[in-house]
């Protein structure tokens, strides 16, 4: 599936009275990359979570591919997303995990497993399928985690600083195989990071969440 | 009997808190010069292993004895009306058990999930409605329930799911509030409606801790007693109340005893396969962080929350205001006459009650003094012996649980048939019905002393000895000042179950020294609204203590062992009406005094 445009227009976020986005407006073409830079706890992982609707916000909105998408639950949204800490589902093993999306959309069985063995083969990880997850390495799960939510192939991708907690040598180079897999797709995707090297690596443009709030 | 029933609603966490403790242990590691006498382990466990022996394991040796005979075992299954009873026992069971399940899911969830205006009050409520009495929730039932529904099957479900519903929420929502939201999300961002996602993740990550809560709740209404001896009927009657009826109304002491054990055999059974299916599908969201519930965002949330809010608390508050509703009404309207005629042991004059309401108070109280007593002096003195006895301590610990994890029905039964002839013919005595109490009080007595023990011991008096003070010193000065709010803990909770306790009790006690409960059961079976009004308002008084007891109990239990999320609240406690889930043993108990 090819990419789709993201816009986001005067969105505000709140809670309990505290105010985390004001007006927040930015835009993400179709099949760009956008990095999206900003101190921890200005609200990054916010705006991602109300792009990936898990968050709605007070005012504001959002749409993707031309339509408002505000309203709509996240699962119809056709928006992927590579959680901090990978969130992989303890219960299945790697390939289940990888194979979730695909029989969600209703992939019959052998085709899906025919596509989660060629993702894991295309993440170094051939032969991991039936791997328990709990007892992948750090890099192995964030690899894992990247491919489940790749596999779908969703118009959007929304990365909430998915290489955090590596340490430096596998950081680059998770860094380098992240580049590759985001110039292999044509999702539209967004990155929120801290790590300004890490954006401009991996970003088409970078965005400061400080300059979109008005 | 008791009242006191113990649950583990942290289910898999617990095991692992009480592996924690020993492991931090420096007083047990290796050889060490700083040992206090070594007759002192010996001394300390001496009185609990020598009232063990007596009061648990004979009795319970003499009831084997009594039920291996071949012909009272081939008369007893031969019966068509065992056969009913068993199936009756267990279906009544399973329903109940499923439906605890499916109507606790939504109050656990609401709570793991969101910070709401009474949150804790709501938790609060479903543990006081948890350790009622049984013969108080059955009165409340009574009460509740159209009369044409009174005394049907229906009725008892309907107790036992309200009963039963602090479990599933505790249990199941101490597992809940770790599960990440963002493992959820994941799941819809890769297209999973919530529906979907419900089932395809959280209620597989919940499972360990369902299979727990379910284990809990069947074991509770299998043996299932005064529920049912208020709200049964002759169809309706559970092994448990065979076992009390065959051997105190028949007189068929064998029989009754081959389904005591047969019963005993399912507990362990359901015991057994409950520990090894949640070991099996035991996963580490314990060790994750808590997912800290927060307010709710839409107004579609906050409808939610009401809606299941409000659900749960009318389920849980109504009988309790249908048990007091009822002490203050008669077929003719409204009357105080239940509450100001309490004193007074006669219907009309000249016709007698056969029962003294005020003196079962007193002998309630009088009772409960002495079963607390005998609870707290014996579980302290166990619970340092069992800190410091290394092997045998381990041992004792273990023994000390095993009358919960027995119906107090069966401790009841031995104790009857056991003290039944010279020189052990003590059936009279004023101190045996404290002593079936207390063996069903002192495991908490032990569990909420202990995890204080183990948590003080050790380093502190390592750091005592260095500054000079001798083991002995270090101990009176280090850990005896620690060990006055555990007790008192224990000692509430041991007054508690003794109050309520009705299985035990129904074989012990003695005509004239009738407690509360069994007061309650009197009245309550017999036709006249002055005497239903009179074993309402006596309900209500018991429902009133028990509760005040605990909510003591769960402020300062808080203080006690406050090593728990903000969602975990008090302590589970109870009415031992049973055995808890003997599979939950040591572990689950200790949460007591959390």
């Amino acid at each position: 599936m090819s990419g789709a445009e993201v816009t986001v227009t005067g969105v505000c976020v709140g809670f309990d009275g505290h105010r985390v986005l004001r007006d927040v407006s930015m835009r993400a073409g179709a099949g760009e990359v956008v990095g999206l830079l900003g101190a921890s706890g200005s609200g990054k992982s916010t705006l991602l979570r109300v792009v990936a609707g898990l968050l709605t916000p007070d005012s504001g909105r959002v749409d993707i591919g031309g339509t408002d998408v505000t309203r709509l639950p996240t699962h119809r949204r056709g928006v992927g997303m590579v959680f901090q800490d990978n969130q992989l589902f303890p219960h299945r093993t790697t390939l289940e995990n990888v194979e979730f999306g695909l029989k969600i959309a209703g992939v019959d069985r052998s085709e899906r497993r025919a596509r989660a063995e060629a993702w894991l083969e295309r993440i170094g990880l051939g032969g991991f399928g039936p791997r328990l997850v709990t007892e992948l390495s750090g890099g192995e799960a964030t690899r894992v985690a990247l491919a489940r939510t790749l596999v779908v192939e969703p118009t959007v991708v929304l990365l909430d600083e998915p290489l955090t907690g590596l340490d430096r040598e596998l950081h680059d180079q998770l860094v380098r195989e992240l580049a590759g897999l985001l110039r292999d797709t044509s999702s539209t995707a967004i990155l929120v990071t801290h790590d300004v090297d890490e954006a401009s690596a991996l970003a088409d443009r970078t965005l400061l969440l400080s300059d979109l709030q008005s | 009997m008791p009242t006191a029933r113990t649950g583990s609603t942290s289910g898999p966490t617990s095991s692992s808190a009480e592996r924690h403790h020993t492991d931090g242990e420096p007083g047990r590691a290796g050889p060490t010069v700083n040992r206090s006498s070594p007759w002192l382990p010996i001394a300390l466990v001496a009185a609990p292993t020598v009232g063990l022996a007596l009061f648990y394991v004979w009795p319970f040796a003499n009831l084997i004895v009594e039920a291996v005979d071949v012909e009272s075992v081939r008369t007893t299954l031969g019966r068509s009306r065992t056969r009913s009873i068993i199936w009756f026992t267990t279906w009544q069971a399973v329903v109940s058990t499923l439906v605890t399940i499916v109507v606790g899911l939504a109050p656990a969830w609401v709570i793991a999930r969101y910070d709401f205006v009474g949150r804790r009050l709501l938790l609060s409520l479903l543990t006081a409605v948890f350790v009622l009495p049984t013969v108080v929730m059955g009165a409340a039932f009574l009460a509740l329930l159209p009369d044409s529904l009174d005394r049907t099957v229906w009725a008892v479900i309907g107790a036992h799911v309200v009963f039963n519903l602090a479990v599933v929420v505790r249990t199941v929502g101490a597992v809940w509030e770790h599960l990440p939201t963002d493992m959820e999300a994941a799941a819809s961002t890769l297209g999973a409606s919530p529906f979907v996602v419900f089932r395809e993740i959280t209620l597989p990550l919940l499972r360990p801790a369902v299979t727990a809560a379910a284990a809990i709740v069947f074991l509770f209404t299998f043996t299932s007693f005064g529920v049912i001896r208020i709200l049964g009927a002759p169809g309706t009657r559970t092994i448990e109340v065979e076992v009390w009826r065959r051997s105190t109304q028949l007189g068929q002491v064998d029989q009754a005893a081959v389904l005591a054990l047969l019963q005993l055999g399912v507990l362990a059974a359901v015991a057994v396969w409950s520990s090894i299916a949640s070991r099996r599908h035991a996963r580490s969201l314990a060790l994750r962080p808590l997912a800290r519930p927060r307010r709710a965002r839409s107004r579609q949330e906050r409808l939610t929350i009401l809606v299941v809010v409000g659900v749960t608390s009318t389920i849980a508050v109504a009988p309790l205001l249908a048990l007091v509703v009822n002490s203050l009404s008669s077929p003719s309207g409204w009357t105080t006459s239940g509450w100001t005629d309490l004193g007074s042991a006669e219907i009309r004059p000249g016709i007698g009650l056969g029962i003294d309401p005020i003196a079962a108070l007193a002998a309630s109280l009088r009772t409960a003094a002495w079963a607390t007593l005998f609870a707290t002096a014996l579980g302290g003195l166990a619970s340092l012996g069992i800190a410091t006895a290394g092997r045998f301590g381990r041992v004792l610990d273990a023994g000390l649980m095993l009358p919960i994890g027995t119906s107090a029905v069966t401790i009841g039964f031995g104790m009857l048939i056991t003290f039944d002839r010279a020189p052990y013919d003590w059936r009279s005595t004023w101190w045996l019905v404290p002593v079936g109490h207390a063996l069903v009080a002192i495991p908490f007595v032990v569990r909420t002393t202990l995890s204080v023990l183990r948590s003080v011991d050790g380093a502190l008096s390592e750091a005592a000895a260095t500054l000079g003070a001798s083991p002995t010193r270090a101990w009176r000065e280090i850990v005896v000042p620690h060990l006055w709010r555990p007790l008192a803990v224990g000692a509430a909770l041991a007054a508690a179950i003794s109050l309520g306790e009705f299985g035990a009790t129904s074989f012990l006690s003695r005509s004239g020294g009738e407690t509360l409960p069994i007061a309650i059961e009197k009245l309550l079976g017999r036709t006249g609204s002055l005497l239903q009004t009179k074993g309402y308002a006596l309900s209500v008084v018991l429902a009133a203590v028990t509760i005040g007891l605990v909510m003591v109990v769960d402020q300062t239990g808080d203080i006690v062992g406050a090593r728990r999320g903000p969602a975990s609240g008090p302590p589970r406690v109870g009415r031992a009406a049973g055995p808890s889930s003997g599979a939950a043993a040591p572990g689950s108990v200790d949460e007591v005094g959390r």
